[in-house]
């Protein structure tokens, strides 16, 4: 029996897509290997700390309660985490439309949109948190600080994301523009931004979804204000579990309704698209 | 019937900016946000930066101890990937539209997706702390529970996305569960995983300073080190390091999503 399957389905050819990807996840396999084998073990006794870290789960997520913050406070440094994400999303999407308009390749020459791509590679490749410390040194650790740092990230985000809706507009329209005697200002702000303002609208949304989450931790990394500083302080210096599961219950409350509206947007995106 | 067009895109545009405003108005009251601060020390900013921070002889010393924390710290990044990539893909198999076993446990693994995803990295790291104390398998766990999280997501995307007419037509050809996996549903899905796999090392990475900051492990800790001590080059030789590797990645990610997809 089997001899005959082997003899109808022919083995598949081994093409260079799936060597590269076997490739691919044995290296990563092996290097996984070599990383769990070689991790420092001695240093913490595993079974007691699984079985602790499964128990203060359990209080977190089972018994939350509030001691130092109330409800009402709680509700609070949310809304101030979301403040934060707000302006540094507002701010990233100020500059990212400059920016992307630039680095759109319809729009600007190609040595523009190569500077404008590898810069913003650049500030990509740094962490945001260690944009925040930067910034830190200069403004002092607080809202200024982490908005600023953060706005680096979102720039990064926001151009690529602009540039290409940018790029979606057909190049005639752009050159029937042109030939009636628009100036590039006119087919930006005619043309360009119009055709485009609901990605862009959608991609900025996706944006702010992140930047809340980046808030948060720039609160328990970088002392910004809002609910990630809250749990910093419950599990750094309090040691609440109960209240950290109340900010936990808060923040995921939070970040599933900025989920659930960006899912939406992305499958419109995906519709016009298709 | 034109001019009405553009009076009615007149008053949207109109609603949009002022509800942007009292938006704006109040996030930077609620933040208790100094704008004139902001943009003043932007400018300090880099005026220290320029002077400041940049690694100079004496910091080049930390070298070696740098270079083995940051090849720490991508062991790290690749391994809670690889990890987090064989529970996600059976997560999501399971939460899939066209994958599912049954309504109940794709809706169950589709709440265990969202929640995982939604619990900020942070939470994990922190709470991993207190029993783990400061190790670097408290980053390795933080890591892997975020991977885990956002990998669940995306596979499961992925999945719908890709596979939903063969699967139909293989089940209507009498085809097994594991057939239509293995043959159909894992092989054309792979490229798409592949690409959020790359992904996810590159950002674990870039998160594995973060959690370093917050649980002292890798080269989060070596930055947060030189940093409250005031060593700047050093710090920022740190740094530099550390977009070196990113884009590095990068550069890799990029060449093998052009070969497979």
């Amino acid at each position: 029996m089997k001899k005959i399957e082997e003899a109808i389905i022919p083995s598949k050819p081994l093409t260079r897509e799936s060597f590269t990807m076997w490739i691919l996840l044995l290296v990563l396999s092996l290097l996984t290997i070599y990383a769990l084998a070689t991790i420092d073990y001695t240093s913490v006794d595993m079974g007691k700390a699984m079985a602790d870290t499964l128990n203060n789960f359990k209080t977190i997520f089972f018994h939350p309660a509030a001691h130092r913050l109330s409800l009402w406070d709680a509700f609070y440094e949310v809304l101030i985490t979301m403040g934060l994400a707000f302006l540094t999303t507002l701010f990233g999407g100020i500059i990212a439309m400059l920016l992307g308009l630039l680095a759109a390749q319809n729009l600007a020459p190609k040595q523009v949109t190569n500077i404008i791509k590898g810069f913003v590679a650049f500030i990509r490749a740094v962490p945001s948190i260690l944009w925040v410390l930067i910034f830190a040194v200069a403004a002092g650790l607080g809202s200024v600080a982490a908005v600023i740092g953060l706005t680096f990230h979102s720039v990064s985000y926001l151009t690529k994301a602009y540039s290409e809706s940018f790029e979606e507009l057909d190049r005639s329209v752009i050159e029937a523009l042109m030939a009636s005697g628009a100036n590039w200002w006119q087919i930006i702000f005619q043309a360009v931004i119009p055709s485009s303002v609901s990605s862009l609208l959608s991609w900025t949304f996706m944006r702010f979804e992140i930047n809340f989450a980046n808030a948060v931790a720039m609160g328990a990394a970088a002392g910004a204000a809002g609910i990630g500083f809250d749990l910093f302080m419950d599990s750094g210096f309090y040691f609440d579990l109960r209240e950290i599961g109340l900010v936990t219950y808060f923040i995921i409350a939070f970040a599933l309704v900025l989920e659930t509206i960006s899912t939406n947007l992305k499958s419109k995106i995906l519709l016009k698209k298709a | 019937m034109q001019s009405d067009i553009f009076a009615k895109r007149k008053k949207d545009s109109l609603i949009f900016f002022s509800l942007l405003i009292v938006v704006t108005v109040g996030s930077v009251v609620i933040t208790q946000y100094d704008v004139s601060k902001g943009f003043t020390s932007l400018l300090k900013a880099f005026i220290w930066g320029g002077s400041n921070f940049y690694p100079d002889g004496k910091s080049l010393t930390i070298l070696p101890d740098v270079l083995r924390k940051l090849w720490d710290t991508i062991l790290m990044s690749i391994a809670a990937t690889t990890v987090a990539t064989v529970f996600a893909t059976l997560l999501a198999l399971v939460g899939s539209r066209t994958t599912r076993m049954n309504r109940v446990f794709s809706l169950v693994a589709r709440g265990i997706a969202s929640l995982f995803r939604n619990i900020p990295l942070v939470a994990w790291a922190m709470v991993l702390m207190l029993a783990f104390s400061q190790s670097s398998i408290t980053g390795y766990l933080a890591l892997f529970l975020g991977s885990f999280g956002f990998l669940s997501r995306a596979f499961i995307e992925t999945i719908d996305e890709v596979s939903n007419d063969s699967v139909e037509a293989l089940s209507a050809t009498g085809a097994s569960y594991s057939h239509i996996i293995f043959q159909s549903v894992l092989p054309s899905s792979l490229p798409q995983m592949i690409s959020w796999i790359l992904f996810m090392i590159d950002t674990n990475i870039r998160d594995a300073t973060l959690v370093g900051l917050l649980t002292g492990t890798g080269i989060g800790f070596s930055f947060d080190l030189y940093y409250k001590s005031f060593n700047f080059h050093a710090a920022s030789l740190v740094v530099i390091l550390i977009v070196i590797t990113v884009i590095l990645i990068e550069m890799v990610s990029n060449t093998i999503r052009r070969v497979i997809m």
